[in-house]
């Protein structure tokens, strides 16, 4: 995600959106939203900027090129509460002052994947890195939404199994 | 089906037995077929195939073992997955649940690991006190109860996606024996089990129980003879006994929390290598000290998990390995022992498949960044294959009480675990050989993949012939008391290098037979 803003757009709108996409319930004090609009995202106990560098930071740890911004978004979802609050300000500021040392505003502020993986590959024994990144493992890969953009097509009981639907289908061997 | 039985707590006259997989469950029902009255003590909960889950991390939460361990040494687990040494299932039919259904008999070399390799410097390595001539009838029993393909005129099963690429490049290789596994996963109809539909989960249990598990089988069978109780959501926390050194019962935290104790004539303990010498190093007495026979300090030492690692392979087009079943074929050619190669022993390749939120958790645990998430973007066209080597016996890799407690206040397993250098020289070479076949079928990238939490856990409570040297006789019963016997996979003498569930269920039938003999002999 090159950008994140607030849109024109109202909130209502917004809300709608999101519901339709299915993707997040939108509620509370702020939101981040897609330039596009297409989803948003809320944030309650931590600040916008906040959410948008854990939504790039999870993004730069695991690149799909062909997974939206969307399903990143729920990865770190619960990342924006109360408990997490102080966790989550202490991290990012972590990761924000490496980004100066590395000569950039702030760690969005730097434009190429590569700088911002060299920011992270300094601080990935830090516990908030682990953290983040341990939670991806099943907050980004458990999401059954994404599975079809893998190719992996999840429970098969349901159809029989696979006996008759392409078990042994290889055909360039 | 007949009322399943219930016992007393006061009835001394039961076998009990603590755990309910391929050992435990196996031995509850030959004995209870042998007219033997059972109580088998379950840790976890009752579930049949209709419970079972599609899907590996809901399948996780509902079976898996996840109470807590920890762990030391310097394999790569005690880093990734600190607090989960083992993938293994806490439930009534334990981890026959989640094992894939490779059934496989030992090499007759590999019963006499000592004699055969020599004495390997910094190994425990020791001869079985068995031969491979007295095993062999009870193979042919465990085959026919497990209903394995390839052997007793059963039909092997066909050939999945996964397992045509690895059969090709094993071919292109050179390599002879390829085939689709000798599986306890019914090719046809068999036993009241229907045939396999290729669904792949087979580590989330079978919703067809089309392979073989005690839980529906062995289980309900004993049940419905009338002989065996089966407790579930009991957990053991203390073997009892008297002042002659024979046990006469088990303390056991009820479904409730609520603390009992059940009587028993004889105790057998199957509830895997982790949880066998921790109940008997946890049931220590002013008679033994160092924990309930283990006189010869050898319980929870000689801790074995076989030498494992994948090799995944990504492909120019689809594979669709997680289609049909996880564990599709095998190649044996390096199961021989040769000491040419660098190592002892020898190791098997099987195929393997993980569902990608599995795949993104045991890949490269830690890794991260787009070296590790291209290749998940190529999952689609992903081969992946499992190595099972014999890993060397060694006296410090051993599981102790460690200063953690479970929630009953009972001291928890620590596992300790550093790779051999023959496991190290063993795992390299068969990397190696995985990459080639898959290079073999033109794949544009290989991935050498580190052993995931230890299914196979083997060694901890040994078989010796000589008191000083192992925890246990030829029969699995302990040295140091003659009522007291080891069930399950912990009484591995050495590893072997095949998967050890055929012959944890061979010993177990075996070892059926050898009770029932010695309660009508008045031995015990």
């Amino acid at each position: 995600m090159s950008q994140l803003r607030k849109q024109g757009l109202t909130r209502r709108a917004l809300l709608a959106r999101a519901a339709a996409a299915g993707a997040l319930a939108i509620a509370g004090p702020g939101f981040i939203a897609a330039p596009d609009a297409a989803w948003a995202v809320e944030v309650n106990a931590i600040s916008e900027h906040e959410m948008a560098t854990l939504l790039q930071m999870a993004r730069d740890i695991y690149p799909h090129d062909k997974v939206g911004d969307r399903y990143y978004a729920i990865a770190v979802k619960s990342y924006d509460s109360e408990e997490q609050k102080a966790v989550v300000r202490e991290g990012i500021a972590l990761l924000d002052a490496a980004a100066k040392e590395a000569g950039f505003v702030n760690y969005l502020a730097a434009g190429w994947e590569d700088d911002r993986v060299a920011i992270l590959r300094g601080i990935q024994d830090q516990p908030f890195f682990q953290a983040v990144r341990g939670g991806l493992v099943t907050g980004l890969y458990n999401q059954k939404e994404i599975w079809p953009i893998f190719g992996y097509e999840g429970e098969s009981f349901s159809q029989g199994g696979y006996i008759a639907r392409g078990f042994d289908d290889i055909d360039w061997l | 089906m007949a009322q399943a039985a219930k016992f007393d707590l006061n009835d001394d006259g039961v076998v009990v037995i603590v755990g309910t997989g391929a050992g435990g469950g196996v031995l509850a029902y030959e004995l209870a077929q042998k007219g033997i009255k059972v109580v088998a003590l379950e840790a976890g909960g009752r579930y049949y195939p209709e419970d079972y889950i599609n899907d590996e991390w809901d399948s996780f939460g509902q079976l898996a073992w996840t109470d807590p361990r920890t762990t030391s040494g310097d394999w790569r687990v005690a880093k990734d997955f600190s607090g989960l040494p083992a993938w293994i299932v806490k439930a009534v039919g334990g981890t026959s649940i989640h094992w894939a259904g490779a059934s496989l008999r030992f090499q007759d070399h590999e019963w006499k690991a000592l004699t055969t390799y020599g004495a390997v410097e910094g190994a425990s390595l020791l001869d079985w006190p068995i031969d491979p001539a007295e095993m062999a009838p009870w193979y042919d029993k465990a085959e026919a109860k497990l209903g394995v393909t390839g052997v007793g005129g059963r039909p092997r099963l066909p050939g999945s996606n996964n397992y045509k690429v690895f059969e090709k490049g094993a071919l292109a290789l050179g390599y002879k024996e390829v085939h689709t596994g000798n599986m306890a996963i019914n090719s046809v109809d068999y036993d009241d089990r229907m045939s396999c539909q290729q669904t792949g989960f087979c580590f989330q249990g079978c919703k067809w129980g089309a392979k073989w598990s005690t839980a529906y089988t062995d289980i309900p069978r004993g049940e419905a003879t009338g002989n065996l109780e089966v407790r579930d959501h009991a957990h053991v926390a203390r073997i009892l006994h008297d002042d002659g050194g024979k046990v006469t019962g088990v303390e056991y935290f009820d479904k409730d929390g609520n603390l009992q104790m059940q009587k028993a004539r004889v105790v057998a303990v199957a509830g895997n290598s982790f949880e066998s010498p921790r109940l008997l190093l946890n049931s220590h007495s002013s008679m033994f000290p160092d924990g309930l026979a283990n006189r010869s300090g050898q319980v929870g030492r000689n801790y074995m998990r076989h030498t494992t690692g994948s090799v995944y392979g990504t492909f120019e087009k689809p594979v669709r390995m997680w289609r049909g079943t996880t564990m599709a074929g095998i190649m044996r050619d390096e199961a021989r022992h040769d000491p040419s190669r660098g190592f002892v022993g020898g190791y098997e390749l099987e195929t393997l498949s993980l569902g990608l939120p599995f795949m993104a958790a045991f890949l490269d645990p830690g890794n991260w960044g787009r070296e590790f998430t291209t290749a998940l973007d190529s999952y689609e066209n992903m081969a992946g294959l499992w190595i099972v080597g014999e890993d060397m016996p060694q006296a410090e890799n051993r599981v102790t009480l460690s200063d953690t407690e479970d929630r009953f206040g009972l001291k928890v397993a620590n596992v300790n675990f550093s790779d051999h250098p023959n496991d190290i020289a063993m795992r390299n070479h068969a990397y190696k050989v995985g990459q080639d076949m898959y290079k073999a079928v033109g794949a544009t990238r290989t991935l050498p993949t580190p052993p995931y939490p230890s299914t196979h856990n083997l060694g901890t409570n040994r078989m010796s012939e000589r008191p000083e040297d192992g925890v246990v006789n030829k029969h699995g019963q302990a040295h140091d008391v003659a009522n007291l016997f080891i069930s399950d996979g912990s009484q591995f003498t050495t590893g072997a290098a095949e998967n050890p569930t055929l012959t944890i269920v061979a010993l177990a039938i075996r070892q059926a037979d050898h009770i029932a003999k010695e309660m009508a002999a008045g031995n015990v």
